[in-house]
């Protein structure tokens, strides 16, 4: 297909923590040296920020070495972490607090934010935009674009009214090609396009899979009387029974919201597991439910995350381009803070991209990996390395022992490196020789029904559009994963996009409710055959998170 | 005291029920008259008007069929009739929509749309963001200008004896605008959109043939059919049946849902029904939660006992 | 011909907002903001006018806050020619946009005013109807069809609720575009870049010449009531008494 081109020296894809600090890197880089540098950034979301979700707390350090003056330029970042409580919950009644010196050092958060990153982000695409940066939001990059000699050359930007079928509507827009000297892979978590370039340029030689988890957060509005701005609180423990990974926090932010969420490894073996009714229970919890009686939910959404850390690290330079942030990930699995992480990422990568341009035509980019190395990121990636799989192999509390003796005392300078070889995918047991779970029905004040919830996230995508959820194998979840592991998909998924329905005459068939997804990326990464592809969707479709 | 002035909607022959529910509107209103006017060219609509309780007068302005549903036309004629009300109403129809700003722009009032409710004599409620918040407002110094969205009443019923008054109001008509048809919409079922019964299916009705029973029943009712969004993606019936946050928001009289389960999204768009009943199977269907009357049974057995119980009627 | 298109920032038809608890409003902090879609119409339409070669200007105008540039550059990228912003920092009510568009009308001398019916924040369906009036300009509200007939005519269908009617209005005239007049094109990244040195206007409200005009003061502002709980029936018979009952059979 013909397709328009625009061409910029640099094209980074995804507006988040790590391409918007890239992008307001090289821009101010370029400034000091005199230079021209023209950069782009491409935004699946219908605005920057729209598909943003986070905690979050937040590490200053990374920001103030972008924005020294970032108090003077009114960044949303206004809340200090003021008390912070570590807890163990047994059962739907008993909170354990862990007294202060037991707490690992990853996990206190003195000193750090309590920020929305949804808002820091819309933020930085201003502070972006006021150095020159294009930012075009409601575009996704839907594939790669290769030089002759197979580096990458930019991207295309996806199709624009196709019909299900995938014929051309009147009104037909074809996506354009996005051409650049260099290309910056910034989607977050599980980038489609990251998963390409992995397989492509074989990134993860020598690396361990990538673990994940999927986090589930609500964002609600209480009594002025129960707010407490700064307090931080994280939980690990009931409601998920000690085989499973996971835990909850809640971030009191300012404006009498709080943010709140629950995380569960992706690594569960018990396919009758579902993350949002976990989420749903853990707030019916005596600690956490008096603070939301009376209060209102503003909102709602979900978004997978990187929890293998050090073992995990792909390459992340190729031929014409990087991978930064979660697209690599860069987040710390010890302290599930990724942010500071993501932000640093992009500042190297402008670095090296200058040094490029600098270095004359044709330069590459691997000199990213040298600066990686020598970074911050790394060693922090480093001296957390044991965490995860010491609370994957030993649970919570004997691993959780590990974790503070590791972290506190030792700096993590054990001599030896524990390892989860197996991906997510691949340890869900047969669903008949796992003990279904009982959830409590939604209660309509604290615990909610599904599709009310996935209301609050404010997805919207275009109907008549091809399903950006394809299936390798169309047979596979009827044939294999029903009787397997009774469709696990159907409970994964945070927003019911996959339904088994019987017809009358009782004959099942998969629904893929495409219009619901929130583009978490948790059923590209958990299906157990590997058989669904997350692809992005019209431009701007997908959730339309506020302050997330 | 208050002097209202109603401007009534009709066909021509027939006054539309809009007019009545709007009276009862209007009625709420402190008052001491309240006058209907009439424009078009005949005068049965201003008899018509003339029996609703509580009217006091109806204007009769004599208007040339071609000019009688032209705001350009109207506008000069309820501006001049105003002089001698305080308040002036029109039932929020499309009739009303477009006539009632010019008539305000021309006044220099700010108007208040779509009430809802009356707050006292120049306070009113009315929704604004599709119906997600519910504002009380207060219109300024001057004449109120408000459209009334009729079926938030019901009607006033009839039995009074107001009279006709002829009126000449001998003013210039602009004729920069001209009539050239309409096209009235005929289908021989009701219009979902504006039907006072709607029977909606879901993905419960398993199929095409199931909303060819549905159709049948509705036919016997007089009513519309509509959908759930999952009966659209299944393929049942085509997607302008489609009701909900994001298609058609319905508010007929009587709503009657068959197997479906009442996503928030779905009931967005029924949230001004009139009576909204739900058949489910399933005794914890959310559709439960806001049904005025609910049954917990097999939609394929209702279906066939309700037609006969209608054809026993 | 030249044609003014009118557009109002609104919060997003996807989003799904909340009453403040205090009443004042509601929340739209950080909230998705766009084009309000029957406007989003009306500069598609203004645009197909201008392609089909009746038109040789097409002007885009907002009123409001500065945070409507972007709605403006929208606008431009879809093919507007040139914006201007009319700057007003409180609740912009319909009677005061139609006399700000009175007065721009004024001195741009459009022939044609293009508008959505109704903004989807207040949902008053005036602002057309009023600017129509005060400039003693034909008006054609609710339109699904717009033919340019030559002679100084434009030819509108309007949605009506007895079904489509039809009007030939002599030109200049206020048109107000409902949904079913056209599908609004997709923005393309060339045409963002472009419409980025298109000239956009800035003006500020108090330097209209516009009289002194009433605003409605809105009291309270609450989440609507939900509704009260029903009963359940036993059978079909006592459903249809029921029915019966509530007079809806
Ligand atoms: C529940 C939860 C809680 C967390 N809590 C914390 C915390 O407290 N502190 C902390 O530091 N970190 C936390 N994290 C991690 C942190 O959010 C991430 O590390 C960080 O967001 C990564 O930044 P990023 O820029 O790499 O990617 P993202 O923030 O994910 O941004 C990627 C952007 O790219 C866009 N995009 C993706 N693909 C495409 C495409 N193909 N075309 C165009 N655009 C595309 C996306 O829409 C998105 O806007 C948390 C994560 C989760 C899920
Ligand atoms: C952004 C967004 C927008 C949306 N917009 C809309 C919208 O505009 N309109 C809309 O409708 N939906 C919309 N949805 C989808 C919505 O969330 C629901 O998925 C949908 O409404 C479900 O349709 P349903 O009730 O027919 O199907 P289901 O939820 O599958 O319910 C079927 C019901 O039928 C019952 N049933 C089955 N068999 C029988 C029987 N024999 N007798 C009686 N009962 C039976 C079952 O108990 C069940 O309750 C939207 C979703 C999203 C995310
Ligand atoms: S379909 Fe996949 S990406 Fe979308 S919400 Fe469900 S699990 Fe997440």
């Amino acid at each position: 297909m013909e397709r328009e081109s625009v061409a910029f020296d640099v094209a980074i894809v995804g507006a988040g923590p790590a391409g918007l600090a890239a992008a307001i890197k090289i821009k101010q880089l370029a400034g000091e040296r005199g230079l021209d540098v023209s950069v782009c950034v491409l935004e699946k979301g219908s605005e920057v920020g729209a598909h943003i979700l986070s905690g979050a707390l937040l590490e200053i350090k990374a920001l103030e070495a972008l924005f020294p003056a970032w108090r003077d330029l009114q960044a949303p970042v206004g809340v200090t972490v003021a008390e912070e409580e570590l807890c163990y919950l047994a059962g739907s009644q008993h909170a354990v607090k862990f007294p202060d010196f037991a707490v690992p050092k990853p996990l206190r958060n003195h000193g750090h934010y309590v920020v929305s990153l949804a808002n820091l982000c819309r933020w930085l695409g201003k502070q972006a935009e006021g150095l020159g940066v294009d930012i075009f939001a409601g575009f996704a990059a839907d594939s790669l674009l290769y030089r002759e000699d197979g580096g990458i050359a930019g991207v295309v930007t996806g199709d624009m009214g196709l019909d299900k079928q995938g014929r051309q509507k009147p009104g037909f827009q074809a996506g354009i090609e996005v051409r650049a000297k260099y290309t910056l892979f910034a989607e977050g978590c599980h980038g489609h396009l990251g998963k390409q370039l992995t397989e492509r340029y074989c990134l993860r030689e020598g690396a361990d899979p990538q673990h994940y988890g999927i986090g589930i957060k609500e964002v609600w509005k209480i009594d002025a009387a129960k707010h407490r701005p700064g307090n931080v609180l994280h939980t690990f423990g009931w409601p998920l029974d000690g085989s499973s990974e996971g835990g909850g926090f809640l971030y009191h932010l300012d404006g009498q919201q709080v943010a709140l969420g629950f995380i569960v490894g992706l690594n569960y073996a018990n396919p009758h597991l579902n993350p949002y009714q976990e989420m749903q229970r853990w707030k019916l919890h005596a600690k956490i439910k008096p603070l939301l009686e009376g209060g209102t939910r503003l909102a709602y959404g979900a978004r997978a995350l990187n929890k293998g850390g050090w073992q995990s690290l792909p390459r992340m330079s190729f031929p014409g381009g990087l991978l930064l942030g979660c697209d690599a990930g860069l987040l710390n699995p010890a302290k599930l803070r990724g942010i500071h992480n993501a932000l640093r990422s992009g500042m190297l990568a402008a670095e090296t991209v200058l040094e490029s341009f600098a270095a004359g035509d044709g330069a590459e980019l691997d000199n990213f990996e040298q600066k990686f190395r020598a970074s911050p990121i790394y060693s922090e990636l480093y001296q957390a390395r044991n965490v995860a799989p010491a609370l994957s192999k030993w649970g919570p509390l004997l691993g959780g022992a590990f974790f503070w003796l590791d972290q506190n005392l030792l700096a993590g300078r054990l001599p030896f490196t524990l390892r989860k070889p197996r991906a997510d995918h691949a340890v869900l047991k047969a669903a008949a020789a796992c003990p279904p779970i009982d959830y409590p029905c939604p209660d309509g004040k604290i615990s909610f029904d599904l599709m009310a919830s996935v209301a609050l996230s404010n997805t919207h995508h275009e109907a008549d559009q091809p399903c950006h959820l394809q299936l390798r194998d169309a047979d596979v979840p009827l044939a294999v994963n029903w009787p397997q592991y009774a469709e696990p998909a159907q409970r994964y998924c945070p927003a019911k996009v996959y339904e088994v329905v019987a017809d009358a005459n009782g004959n099942r068939g998969l629904v893929i409710n495409a219009q619901n997804c929130v583009h978490c990326k948790t059923c590209d990464i958990k299906d157990p055959a590997q058989n669904i592809d997350w692809r992005p969707p019209e431009g701007g479709g997908g959730p339309n998170y506020t302050n997330m | 005291m208050n002097r209202i002035l109603l401007i009534a909607e009709h066909n021509g022959q027939n006054l539309d029920p809009a007019t009545a529910k709007s009276l009862t509107c209007a009625l709420q209103i402190p008052h001491q008259t309240l006058d209907i006017a009439v424009f078009g060219s005949s005068r049965a609509p201003a008899e018509s008007a003339a029996k609703l309780v509580g009217v006091n007068r109806v204007l009769f302005v004599e208007l040339p069929e071609n000019q009688a549903g032209l705001a350009v036309c109207l506008c000069p004629l309820v501006v001049e009739l105003s002089a001698d009300y305080t308040h002036v109403l029109v039932p929020a129809t499309s009739f009303g929509r477009d006539l009632l700003p010019r008539v305000a722009a021309k006044l220099n009032a700010a108007q208040v749309s779509d009430i809802v409710a009356v707050d006292g004599d120049r306070c009113f409620k009315r929704y604004v963001y599709a119906g997600n918040a519910l504002i009380t407002v207060q219109a300024p110094a001057g004449t109120v200008v408000a459209s009334v969205r009729a079926n938030a009443f019901k009607p006033t019923s009839a039995g009074g004896q107001a009279v006709v008054e002829t009126v000449d109001l001998n003013l210039e008509l602009p004729r920069h605008t001209r009539l050239l048809g309409l096209n009235r919409s005929v289908s021989e079922r009701p219009d979902l959109q504006s039907a006072s019964r709607v029977l909606a299916g879901g993905r419960g009705v398993g199929g095409k043939s199931g909303f060819d029973d549905l159709y049948r029943l509705a036919d016997k009712l007089g009513a519309a059919v509509g959908a759930s969004r999952a009966a659209v993606d299944a393929g049942f019936v085509p997607n302008d049946l489609q009701i909900g946050q994001t298609s058609k928001i319905i508010a007929p009289d009587l709503y009657i849902a068959f197997g479906i389960s009442g996503a928030f999204q779905h009931l967005a768009g029924i949230k001004d029904a009139g009576v909204i009943v739900a058949v489910n199977t399933d005794p914890n269907a959310p559709i439960f939660e806001v049904a005025d009357i609910g049954l917990v049974a097999d939609l394929f057995e209702v279906i066939p006992q309700l037609e006969q119980a209608l054809a026993n009627k | 011909m030249k044609i003014l298109v009118a557009v109002k920032r609104v919060v997003d038809y996807n989003v799904q907002l909340h009453v403040k608890s205090d009443g004042s409003g509601v929340e739209t902090d950080g909230v998705k903001m766009s084009i309000n879609p029957f406007d989003e119409i009306a500069v598609e339409e203004a645009i197909r006018i201008k392609e089909a070669g009746h038109a040789d200007e097409v002007l885009v105008v907002s009123i409001g806050s500065d945070a409507c540039q972007e709605q403006l550059r929208a606008a431009l990228a879809m093919g507007a020619d040139r914006a201007l912003l009319v700057k007003c920092d409180r609740d912009v009510q319909p009677l005061l946009a139609a006399k700000a568009l009175q007065a721009l009308v004024g001195q741009e001398r459009p022939q044609l005013v293009l508008m959505g019916k109704q903004a989807i924040d207040d949902d008053a369906c005036q602002t057309p109807q009023m600017l129509a009036g005060l400039l003693d300009w034909p008006q054609a509200t609710f339109a699904s069809r717009i033919v340019i007939a030559g002679a100084g005519k434009v030819e509108v269908t309007r949605e009506v609720d007895a079904g489509l009617e039809t009007l030939s209005l002599d030109l200049p005239t206020v048109i107000s575009t409902d949904l079913r007049l056209n599908e609004p094109r997709y923005i393309k990244i060339p045409q963002i870049m472009k419409a980025k040195s298109k000239p956009l206007q800035m003006l500020d409200l108090a330097d209209l010449p516009i009289t002194e005009t009433p605003l409605l003061n809105i009291v309270t502002t609450s989440a609507p009531e939900p509704r009260p709980a029903g009963v359940r029936v036993g059978s079909v018979a006592e459903l249809v008494d029921a029915l019966k009952e509530k007079g809806v059979l």
